[in-house]
């Protein structure tokens, strides 16, 4: 067992776990934050995936103590207060989820990609998100949704990184 | 404990019965309803007992002479002005909770906000065989419109009698009693207040007609969308209770294996509990990761049995009949006419075998189970389609009563006909027992590639005979193993026989989206494209000569025409198909265009139009939502999706290893609704799915001029000669 030093969401957390222990199992089992899915285990799915210092990653490939100083963005600290981010509205304004299993991480994902990307085109999504998996099949909705949110980021000039 | 058994039932509710409902009834006990609810109105729906028995397709044990009266939703209006419906149906992605709120929304004059749906817990909600079979939408969307529909009479005499008025002068809207002679209006809540009121469901229907709906038949978003996108939605396996430990199981090498000897006592020196019963033995440990640690310190040793493989499976499933069946197939046979004579008149016949392969279901959501012992009373929160039938799995592994029982169902990471069965549900509690604490049990990736149940394969074969003219002669079907599900044919065909051969499955099978629909389908849909180019005609032309079902005309029609097939330019490479059906009181239409690069072998749909038509549609964006994941789901199945296995292993069990549809994939998908007011509203998860597999592969034929008759079409790619 070692202290691990996290920073995640703004907030600063010390927790005791095993060197080895991912990310994924810290966040879910040490911190309570469910927001973020376990899928696969082998970074195929995309379910847990989290922003750390702005990048999208696989949280259950991610050891928690390899991740040192960088600072860790969960589904759970996207939006500010009552007002959701601009990539959680499209997703409710596209009805982009079934189950919403999925949701959580590409969200994520799209995020990671509008903040570097803020006019993707559509063959550019299809290739950033081929990663996270929907096994419901909203593929096209989510794609909508990711343009409808970059769209309202530009007009609103509210394209600032997340979490860098 | 004893679950062995029990747990390797195959369960598809059209081809078994499913494990046989509880003997419970609900009595109605007021006290305790109105003890759960506080004081208000209540009003309670009673099934009438045939359309139980259309739902469970069996019926019920009878007592005395009579069925007994089965309650399956109430619904409450609180003094707090909220209005909770009770129904054992459960959420698994469908957006039923939404499409319910909606029909009791509509019928109530009620505002959705102020709606919520206590779903799947049997301590709370009236018994339910279960969600499948898209039997929701038909069936308790109406029967809650109906409470609701009570409910708002109920009020109107509880405002009438209060105004001491006709209760004829009334009207309701938006949650208030009106009275437009004199302009006043009362809340329901105000008229509830105090009272603990009663009510059967009357016999009469006063339902809204779908033309004059304003909340049904509307693109209602989720209503509870907002804890999605935020993360805070806790499913099953985000259940977290004080002091709960976490549980793995030791899986055995092979299907079928047997413990010879365990050695537990590495692993119950780590501070973590290990079981050993009968053939389970799994630990649970303060962290998944210790109890990770202890389950790979266990030393055990198995024997195991050979086993046919997926190399052998078409001729091992033709020549082993399940246990008392007769070969011939005894099992769902029907026949009409004499296809042989049929044959005979005819001058084209064709004789041709379909197979498909096992797939996985993989919902995102792996199983998982929270358990809590009380005594001897368990509660288990756990994602299953069949709350009450876990909670008779538990009752029976722990041979305690159902009434100590209690199992919740959180909305769920997906099914698709998936998580029928409660294994992961008794693996937590029998942890849980041992470790006299709460104990949860999320499956990984693997275990749930390998140790739940599979959409069974199948062999089909179909010997067909047509006349010059296009009209078929004669049609004789042979499914053996995958289902019945959707094996009649919906053409006009004098001579038929249609014949169902259960086999001896090597894998554990069971209930997949749609069922054998999208097997039967393939085999029939792509057969009579089959026949088309026998005789040189139009596939769709082939398709009217011999259909007769209007509903099923139409979207045939409205399909081809969105899709523009009379414009269609085939040319190498690039090819156009169409396969159509009926299901689950749905009718779909599904026509695709493929792109196939004959130097890689790579087959891309670029292109799919389905038309769908399920009755008076209740949420168009919700509808047009299942019918395009169908088509992206059914993409997988017919493309590249299967189990490989050899002698009891999964060889593929893995996310990487098994492909499943992604970004890359899709389509440009194209969906016309038909909107049937004045038809019953039909539920629409699966029908969606069962024309896309023939479509693509008559489209693969047009491309190239080959014949795929083997779902999935190209796991490796088109290899063209």
């Amino acid at each position: 067992m070692a202290a691990i030093h996290l920073s995640i969401n703004g907030r600063a957390f010390t927790i005791d776990a095993d060197p080895q222990t991912s990310l994924l199992t810290v966040l879910r089992e040490h911190l309570d934050l469910t927001g973020t899915k376990y899928g696969c285990g082998e970074g195929q799915c995309g379910a847990c995936t989290v922003l750390i210092d702005g990048k999208a990653q696989r949280s259950c490939l991610t050891r928690a103590a390899a991740v040192g100083q960088r600072k860790i963005t969960t589904i759970e600290g996207l939006a500010r207060g009552d007002q959701l981010h601009a990539v959680q509205q499209a997703f409710l304004d596209e009805g982009a989820l079934q189950c919403g299993y999925c949701t959580s991480g590409m969200i994520m994902s799209a995020v990671a990609l509008l903040d570097r990307n803020h006019h993707p085109t559509p063959s550019e999504i299809i290739e950033f998100m081929d990663g996270n998996v929907c096994r419901c099949g909203t593929y096209s909705r989510i794609i909508r949704a990711i343009q409808k949110a970059a769209k309202k980021r530009v007009e609103t000039g509210t394209a600032k990184a997340v979490g860098q | 404990m004893s679950t062995g058994k029990r747990l390797d039932l195959p369960l598809e509710p059209e081809r078994y019965e499913l494990s046989s409902a509880s003997a419970y009834v609900f009595d109605l006990d007021r006290r305790e309803f109105f003890r759960v609810c506080g004081a208000g109105v209540l009003l309670v729906s009673v099934l009438k007992p045939s359309a139980w028995m259309q739902e469970s397709g069996q019926s019920r044990p009878r007592r005395g002479d009579s069925l007994p009266q089965e309650i399956d939703a109430w619904l409450h209006i609180g003094e707090n002005g909220k209005v909770t419906v009770y129904t054992g149906k459960v959420e698994v992605g469908q957006n039923i909770r939404t499409s319910l709120s909606q029909a009791v929304a509509e019928e109530l004059h009620f505002p959705i906000e102020k709606i919520t749906l206590v779903m799947g817990d049997t301590q709370l909600t009236p018994f339910d065989m279960g969600t499948f079979g898209s039997r929701t939408t038909p069936t308790m969307n109406l029967q809650l419109r109906r409470v609701a529909s009570a409910a708002r009479d109920l009020l109107v005499e509880l405002a009438a009698k209060r105004w001491q008025t006709d209760r004829q002068k009334l009207t309701t809207a938006d949650g208030k009693v009106l009275d437009p002679s004199n302009h006043r209006s009362v809340e329901y809540a105000a008229l509830v207040k105090g009272q603990q009121l009663t009510q059967r469901l009357p016999a009469q229907d006063p339902l809204v007609p779908a033309e004059s709906w304003t909340k049904l038949g509307q693109s209602m978003p989720k209503v509870d969308g907002r804890d999605f996108v935020t993360g805070a939605h806790r499913y099953p396996s985000d259940q977290k209770l004080p002091e709960m430990w976490y549980g793995k199981i030791l899986r055995p090498p092979a299907f079928g294996a047997s413990l010879v000897s365990v050695d537990l006592k590495k692993a119950e020196g780590m501070g973590s509990i290990a079981v050993h019963d009968g053939n389970f033995v799994g630990v649970a440990a303060p962290s998944s990761h210790q109890a990770t640690t202890a389950l790979a310190a266990i030393q055990a040793d198995w024997k195991t049995e050979p086993q046919p493989s997926g190399k052998e499976l078409v001729d091992y499933l033709k020549k082993s009949p399940a246990e008392g069946r007769d070969p011939t197939g005894d099992g769902d046979r029907y026949e009409v006419g004499n296809v042989d004579q049929g044959a005979a008149s005819a001058a084209h016949r064709l004789q041709r075998t379909y197979t498909v392969a096992y797939i996985a279901h993989v919902p995102l959501e792996p199983r998982a189970a929270v358990a809590k012992w009380d005594a001897d009373n368990l509660t288990v929160w756990t994602g299953t389609q069949r709350p009450f039938g876990v909670r008779g799995e538990l009752a029976e592994a722990f041979r305690i009563s159902e009434d100590g029982v209690r199992v919740l169902m959180p909305d769920t990471g997906s099914a698709y006909g998936g998580k029928h069965t409660g294994e992961t549900a008794i693996e937590a509690a029998r942890l849980a027992r041992a470790a006299k604490r709460p104990v949860k049990v999320v499956w990984s990736r693997e275990e749930e590639f390998t140790w739940a149940y599979f959409r069974p394969a199948g062999v089909i074969d179909v010997m067909s005979s047509v006349r010059d003219d296009g009209t078929i002669a004669s049609w004789e079907f042979h499914n053996y193993n995958s289902g019945s599900a959707g094996i009649r044919t919906f053409y006009e065909i004098t001579n038929q026989r249609i014949v169902f051969h259960p086999a001896a499955s090597p894998l554990r099978q069971g209930s997949y989206r749609a069922l054998a629909a999208t097997a039967n389908h393939f085999a029939r849909e792509s057969h009579m494209d089959e026949l088309a180019h026998v005789l040189k005609m139009d596939p769709l032309e082939f398709r009217r000569k011999n259909l007769k079902n209007e509903r099923l005309r139409a979207v045939f029609e409205a399909a081809a025409d969105k899709f523009s097939w009379g414009k269609r330019q085939s040319a190498d490479g690039r090819g156009f198909g169409m396969g159509g059906g009926y299901e689950k009181l749905g009718n779909v239409a599904t026509f695709a265009e493929v792109q196939v690069d004959r130097k890689s072998g790579e087959v891309k749909v670029v292109r799919v139009v389905s038309a769908f038509e399920c009755g008076a549609i209740v949420n168009p964006d919700n509808l047009r939502n299942q019918v395009e994941g169908s088509n992206v789901q059914g993409l997988g199945g017919a493309l590249f999706e299967a189990i490989e296995f050899a002698n009891g292993k999964i060889l593929n069990g893995r996310m990487s290893e098994y492909r499943v549809p992604r970004f890359s994939d899709l389509p440009a998908i194209e969906t016309v609704l038909l909107d049937r007011k004045d038809l019953p509203s039909a539920g629409a998860g699966e029908c969606p799915m069962i024309g896309l597999a023939p479509a693509i592969a008559n489209a693969i034929f047009d491309a190239t001029g080959t014949r795929l008759r083997s779902l999935p079409l190209v796991p490796n790619g088109l290899k063209v000669s």
